[in-house]
């Protein structure tokens, strides 16, 4: 990936009731945003939800995607996680052909990588990682060559940085 | 404690929030709720076809500032009211909708009459909601009246599943409760429209105002909303700035002032186009930088600086990027912007010479006025003399409604508005059909005023049906048509920008027989077709109060709305009636 992003991440708070999701995917659709990734589950408090949305910064300013977000009566906060400024994860999972003559030098690269190997077959490795975006990209281009049989990824999800400094 | 059941419950909260009027159709999933609106004093309006229901309870919005409610059944009767729904979308019109919903186990089987009604309704509504439970529907009606109504009102939809209603149902029972404000407020974490203006961009934006040399108070629907027509007068008095106000702000401006300039856009007047193209300074109060008011963006008002003023964030900065953007409700920020500039000028301050300005102005308005040639004798009558004759001899207070096409902008040309909430139409969607049931539910809403509606031939072929609504409930609305024979405004397009291929636009003047069609409805109907017909046939309807009138007037098929602004077109193209000046230098625009 380029170093200027083209994409923002957006981490919106939300009520945790039916529809809601259908209504921000929705609005995405709607007002033509390009959604890239999205993950969303309860917070520690259950009657709330986080969402994590990259956005193709591309299809439509930012301000109004966070503005119009703002309108939907369901959705209570709304920031965006600067790449710079947040923690950010992603699962990963896939399935590469690994017969026999490949397959150590598979598990080495799963190793440099700190994957974990979760199926085994005959002639095929399922693995999963679970890291930054862009390790998420190393490791899938690494593998590609070999022969990707399945992959899932689960879309980031990111909290903003803590501070570092002593007060 | 009192128990109560779903249907009750309903009918009682609709109550409580003040209800007077429902416009509405049964049918078998909403069943349980009309029972008990035979012992409410909530006066029902039967329609004869939800799309009416809806318009009506938009038209009862617009004219009397209270939110309008429409009940309809579940499937097909939803689907009728999207229309109306989106219509108050994009309008921001406070509505509450109710419909029926097939029973909770039955939800997602395709069930008899089950549509996704959330669903289809999400894009087109502020918010909407499936009731579950009984015991949630004082809360959720409470909240869909406070969504409505705040903010930037619009439409709100409440799905309320049968089973929750039905009274033989005993999970449909629990005790009665009515949630406070405060518990609202509560229930909506997520909801807390922003009200009062920033005072250091209130201050920005008096500084602006006081130092602009050609500003221009660009007026939009904002104004109505927040009941600010009083906060505007002063405001423009205040700093001796004209007003320009759009299609959605009629009368939120008196036209006979001084310092109206009248409507602008694609169809509006020269001056008031022409005054926000050149100037140097446009305060924008609710309204949204439309593309029917700016023309093509990239040359529209390329000298002025923008304060915009809107309850909807999301508004400031979605079109032109405003060097002042005050996120609040019109009245509160044009109140403290009128306070800090009096301050100004009590402390000595003075405006900067705008004599200039104001001659421009007063040029344009002398070479390019409103206009229209009289018929000669034998020729079909002139759209604008009808509405010149109709606005003559109506009350000054008089509520007008229009259809969609050349006769609405005629209208909102041609009829001087005096008054706040007394322009019903539909602006954002340009829904044809819309008048003669909005002209109901405005008549409902205010039996004290005389209500026209001002209509197309083609526009009143898709709604008329609700004049038999309107026979049975004896609400006596009039009715004009202005019978061109055409879907006129796309015959003008056709005329202007295809050549003269008319396609598909040809409706008859004689078929239907508007009059026979008006009777057979239980109206009083007239045809006029010569000038001295016009003025006596008017003042026979107005006299008229126990039942509808409907008068067909016979107009020019030929006859185009000018000025007009070609759409790609800046607003500098501006097309004036061929008998002034063109502007431009062009030898001639287009023919009469
Ligand atoms: C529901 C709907 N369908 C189509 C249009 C497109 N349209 C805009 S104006 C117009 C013609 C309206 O004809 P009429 O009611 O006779 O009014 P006129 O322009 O002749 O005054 C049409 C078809 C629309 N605005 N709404
Ligand atoms: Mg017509």
């Amino acid at each position: 990936m380029s170093a200027a992003p083209r994409y923002h991440v957006l981490s919106v708070l939300v009520e945790n009731r039916a529809g809601v999701l259908a209504r921000v995917a929705n609005l995405f659709a709607r007002r033509g945003y390009n959604i890239y990734s999205l993950a969303v589950a309860p917070t520690d408090d259950e009657n709330f939800s986080r969402i994590t949305v990259v956005v193709d910064v591309e299809s439509a300013p930012l301000e109004q995607v966070v503005k119009q977000l703002n309108k939907l009566i369901n959705v209570i906060k709304i920031s965006e996680l600067d790449p710079r400024d947040s923690v950010e994860r992603e699962l990963m999972m896939l399935t590469v052909k690994a017969p026999p003559g490949t397959r150590s030098e598979i598990l080495e690269l799963a190793g440099l990588f700190d994957a974990s190997v979760i199926d085994v077959g005959v002639a095929e490795l399922t693995m999963s990682l679970d890291d930054t975006p862009q390790r998420l990209d190393d490791l899938e281009a690494l593998l590609r060559p070999h022969g990707i049989v399945d992959l899932q990824r689960t879309g980031r999800v990111a909290l903003p940085r803590l501070d570092h400094a002593a007060h | 404690m009192t128990t109560t059941n779903g249907g009750a419950a309903l009918i009682k909260a609709l109550e409580l929030e003040g209800v007077d009027t429902i416009f509405g159709l049964p049918g078998g999933a909403i069943l349980p709720v009309y029972d008990p609106i035979l012992d409410s004093p909530i006066r029902h309006v039967l329609v004869r076809h939800e799309q009416g229901a809806g318009h009506m309870a938009e038209g009862y919005a617009l004219s009397t500032g209270r939110p309008g409610v429409a009940m309809v059944t579940s499937g097909p009767a939803a689907t009728n009211i999207v229309t109306p729904l989106c219509n108050a979308y994009m309008d921001s019109t406070p509505l509450v909708v109710i419909t029926g919903q097939v029973g909770t186990p039955a939800i997602g089987t395709d069930a008899f009459q089950e549509c996704d009604t959330v669903g289809i309704t999400r894009s087109v509504t502020k918010h909407n909601e499936l009731v579950t439970r009984a015991a949630d529907i004082p809360m959720v009606i409470r909240q869909a009246f406070h969504i409505a109504t705040t903010g930037r009102p619009g439409p709100v939809l409440v799905d309320i599943p049968k089973d929750i209603v039905d009274p033989n149902n005993p999970a449909a029972h629990f005790e009665w409760y009515w949630p406070t404000d405060d518990e609202v407020s509560a229930s909506l974490p997520g909801y807390k429209p922003t009200i009062k203006g920033h005072p250091r961009k209130i201050k920005d934006a008096a500084e602006m105002t006081l130092e602009a040399t050609r500003p221009v108070i660009y007026a939009g629907g904002g104004i109505l909303k927040a009941r600010a027509a009083e906060a505007l007068r002063e405001f423009a008095e205040l700093t001796d700035i004209p007003v320009v106000t759009t299609l959605m702000a009629r009368g939120a401006f008196p036209d006979d002032h001084e310092l109206c300039l009248g409507m602008p856009g694609m169809h509006g007047n020269y001056t008031a186009v022409t005054a926000m193209q050149r100037a140097d300074l446009l305060i924008a109060l609710g309204s949204r930088f439309d593309d029917r008011i700016t023309g093509r963006l990239d040359g529209f008002a390329p000298d002025a600086k923008i304060i915009h003023v809107d309850i909807d964030p999301a508004e400031l900065g979605k079109v032109r990027r405003p060097d002042v953007p005050i996120v609040g409700d019109c009245r509160q920020v044009i109140e403290e912007l009128n306070k800090v500039i009096h301050k100004h000028l009590d402390g000595g301050r003075e405006f900067p010479d705008r004599s200039e300005w104001r001659s421009q102005i007063s040029g344009w308005q002398e070479t390019h006025p409103l206009t229209f040639e009289q018929s000669a004798p034998g020729e079909l009558l002139k759209p604008q003399y009808v509405l010149e004759q109709l606005r003559e001899r109506a009350p000054e207070d008089c509520i007008v409604a229009s259809g969609v096409g050349q006769h609405q902008m005629w209208t909102s040309q041609f009829w001087h508005f005096t008054h706040p909430y007394t322009w019903v139409n539909s602006g954002g969607l340009g829904t044809m059909g819309f008048s003669v049931p909005a002209a109901i539910g405005a008549k409902a809403g205010r039996p004290d005023r005389m209500v026209w509606a001002v209509d197309g031939d083609g526009c009143f072929q898709m709604t008329a049906q609700e004049l038999v609504t309107a026979s049975t409930e004896r609400i006596p609305i009039k009715v004009a048509i202005l019978n061109n024979a055409y879907l006129g405004m796309v015959r003008q397009w056709q005329e202007m920008f295809y050549e003269e291929r008319y396609s598909e636009v040809y409706l008859s003047p004689d078929l239907p027989d508007y009059v026979k069609w008006a009777e057979a409805m239980g109206c009083v109907a007239m045809r006029v077709e010569s000038p001295e017909e016009v003025g006596p046939a008017i003042d026979k309807a107005n006299q008229i109060n126990d039942r509808p009138v409907v008068i067909e007037f016979r107009t020019d098929s030929a006859e185009k709305v000018y000025p007009m602004v070609p759409s790609g077109k800046t607003n500098d193209d501006i097309v004036v009636d061929p008998t002034q000046p063109d502007p431009v230098g062009r030898n001639s625009g287009a023919t009469r």
